[in-house]
């Protein structure tokens, strides 16, 4: 189980996660040391599962986003399996999440521009499998984005 | 930025695992420690690596659900945006909020302990948000990053 201690140390951690340990430690007044073995078992434990580099797409001229939305052919045993392992083959797709609701699957899908975004569309995205429905909505502006936990 | 094969392959590494060391990275790259120092800061400098993201095990701390939540506005006009914008990014729960267009105006990830959990954030925080119209939930069963347009 964890303690308050470790909440407070996943807590500052989630909201700078480059910051040294010594500095961390200093935060929060713990020896580097009793900090270092925290972590350790937080990553031992499987909670702290490690660290990824978040891409800025837009810096590198990915200029749309565009969420699909899409409801699967359920008739089909083996829809979500052949659909999700088709969509993975489009590199332009960055996120695959499926659902309990209305929507099956979402896809994100990025684009150079809305050109580019039309040709992945016919080229990729309508020739996934099993597709009953799809539903596009257009992303504007990220206005909050802590993928954090509430601690 | 145009980036070469090797600052494709440095990002790579990079978004799959971002405490590997310059010297790590150059072993694998067949690239001295300082120059893979130099592209790496490159990288964060042009803004490509925008930060560093915790990889946290969302059920072993306790927030066994996630769920996004499609939102049309029942009134508009640029005053209710702002009013619905900066109460919405109040919420805790609420972790993402994005301005769509299509059939909803915004889509939110929220997260929570459990489904009664989910409903106490629906029910007193968000249906209470000023402007809302009609909200649809979807529940997350499963996510995937993938690497995207770097591998090609």
């Amino acid at each position: 189980m964890l303690d308050d201690l470790d909440r407070r140390i996943l807590r500052n951690l989630q909201s700078d996660p480059t910051q040294s340990i010594p500095d961390l430690g200093d935060r929060l007044g713990v020896s580097t040391s009793r900090l270092t073995r925290r972590l350790d078992k937080l990553r031992d434990n499987g909670v702290l599962r490690g660290q990824q580099a978040v891409v800025n797409w837009r810096a590198l001229g990915y200029e749309v986003e565009v969420s699909l939305r899409v409801t699967l052919d359920k008739t089909q045993t083996r829809a979500f399996d052949d659909f999700i392992e088709a969509a993975r083959g489009i590199p332009e797709v960055i996120e695959i999440q499926t659902f309990l609701g209305q929507v099956d699957v979402r896809l994100s899908v990025i684009a150079r521009d809305m050109g580019h975004y039309q040709q992945i569309y016919r080229a990729g995205i309508l020739t996934l499998p099993h597709i009953a429905d799809i539903e596009a909505l257009m992303h504007v502006a990220r206005i909050k984005n802590e993928q954090g936990l509430p601690l | 930025m145009d980036l070469d094969e090797i600052d494709r392959q440095l990002l790579l590494s990079l978004s799959e695992d971002a405490t590997l060391s310059a010297g790590a990275l150059g072993r694998q790259l067949g690239l001295s420690q300082p120059a893979t120092w130099r592209r790496i800061k490159r990288l964060h400098d042009s803004g490509i690596i925008a930060g560093r993201r915790l990889d946290l095990d969302r059920e072993k701390l306790g927030f066994g659900v996630t769920v996004f939540l499609g939102i049309k506005l029942a009134t508009k006009g640029r005053v209710s945006l702002d009013d619905f914008e900066r109460a919405v990014s109040a919420i805790p729960e609420v972790q993402t909020v994005e301005h769509v267009l299509g059939m909803y105006d915004y889509r939110l990830r929220v997260t929570a302990r459990d489904i009664s959990d989910f409903e106490r954030v629906l029910r007193r925080r968000v249906m209470t948000l000023p402007g809302v119209g009609n909200v649809e939930a979807n529940v997350l069963l499963s996510e995937e990053r993938r690497p995207g347009p770097l591998a090609e």
